[in-house]
């Protein structure tokens, strides 16, 4: 027999889930960043494609793709607010009320976004 | 006794037998009121199999040596009713995470303790030719009341086997060396304050947590090792922009 593998239950409760998301929002981030930067740089270097791409992203797909980018920002940066809050502030034993309110700030941003696109 | 009495209920319990490999082995306990998780593994050891490797003392909660992962959460097995864990009758037992595996439920505790020493976890008098007679420590004061919050630790290692820091790095201190060392830092009568930060502040320590509270949601004395380390982490940056570090 193997070693020993068994489920690590502990793993789930709350604030774990969070720092969960905030890792995984965090490494979906750092690939979106350098296409983000590259789309951007065509704007200025070729105009024509930089407009085919900016049609390509009226598809609604792709709407719903971008609202899930500002909902993993918000979340993030919410998630670091929390972070740093809970390491610099004094300790607060509503810790999971936090990590609602940070789930909070993220769904408002992305639904704003969705409300206000076109 | 007729023969219409219902059959005892039975649990069926699987308990880790091995070193780092081995395998869950099941075993058909009696199940009792008020029965602990420590009571089935010593019946399996002294009723089923002698050979059942584990380690227990007071059986009341305080001596911290019963700890196991039970359906994979750590707990201190004395205090732990088979009622709250076994909601289908089934139980698994295993050794603690994060440590050496000796023997079935049996872990080497030696680098959990060694963290304690390497994080200066010890008590320093700052009076040690005992001049003073008594240090006066007002109980209201801001540093008492943060020294009494973490001093109840029975050295269990449950915070230590929940973490997945310790899991990921083996240097770091842990949950409860830490939470040790803040006591001592909001002790008064200390007198290694900067001893103390600094082994918190190094490469091991403190700054490594990722604040998942995994160690103050398990920890059997309810308490905070999260809250610890978020002190020490602003009074090693409070001291490192005053230069004391
Ligand atoms: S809060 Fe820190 S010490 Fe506690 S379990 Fe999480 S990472 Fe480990
Ligand atoms: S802090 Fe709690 S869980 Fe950790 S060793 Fe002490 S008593 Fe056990
Ligand atoms: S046997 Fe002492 S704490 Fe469980």
């Amino acid at each position: 027999m193997g070693g020993m593998k068994y489920a690590i239950a502990s793993r789930n409760h709350p604030v774990y889930w969070a720092f969960v998301l905030h890792r995984a929002s965090g490494l979906a981030l750092a690939v979106f960043v350098p296409v983000h930067l590259y789309t951007l740089s065509l704007a200025v270097r070729e105009a024509a494609r930089f407009d085919a791409f900016l049609e390509w992203t009226e598809n609604p797909l792709v709407k719903g793709g971008e609202a899930l980018l500002v909902l993993l920002l918000a979340g993030h940066l919410a998630g670091g607010l929390r972070l740093l809050a809970l390491e610099f502030l004094e300790w607060r034993d509503w810790q999971k009320s936090i990590v609602a309110i940070t789930l909070g700030i993220a769904a408002a941003c992305g639904l704003l976004f969705l409300m206000n696109a076109p | 006794m007729s023969g219409r009495e219902p059959p005892e209920p039975e649990l069926v319990v699987e308990i880790w037998r091995g070193r780092e490999s081995g395998e869950f082995v099941p075993y058909r306990v009696a199940r009792r009121e008020n029965q602990t998780v420590l009571d089935v593994v010593s019946h399996v050891q002294r009723r089923i199999d002698p050979t059942l490797s584990y380690r227990f003392a007071c059986r009341v909660g305080m001596c911290g040596s019963c700890a196991m992962t039970v359906n994979g959460i750590p707990r201190w097995t004395c205090r732990t009713r088979v009622d709250r864990v076994a909601g289908n009758g089934r139980v698994r037992i295993g050794p603690l995470r994060n440590m050496p595996v000796i023997r079935d439920l049996a872990v080497d505790m030696a680098p959990f303790f060694d963290k304690w020493q390497r994080a200066t976890g010890r008590f320093v008098p700052s009076d040690a030719d005992n001049r003073r007679t008594f240090a006066r420590v007002p109980p209201g004061s801001r540093e008492r009341q943060a020294a009494d919050a973490g001093i109840e630790c029975i050295g269990c290692g449950v915070c230590y086997a929940a973490c997945d820091v310790v899991a990921w790095n083996s240097d770091y201190l842990g949950p409860a060396a830490l939470n040790r060392v803040w006591t001592l830092v909001n002790d008064s009568r200390d007198g290694a304050r900067r001893e103390h930060l600094a082994a918190a502040a190094g490469d091991a320590g403190c700054h490594q947590c990722h604040s998942h509270q995994a160690c103050m949601s398990y920890c059997p004395k309810g308490l905070n090792p999260t809250a610890a380390i978020a002190g020490l982490k602003r009074e090693t940056v409070k001291s490192l922009l005053r230069g004391e570090l």
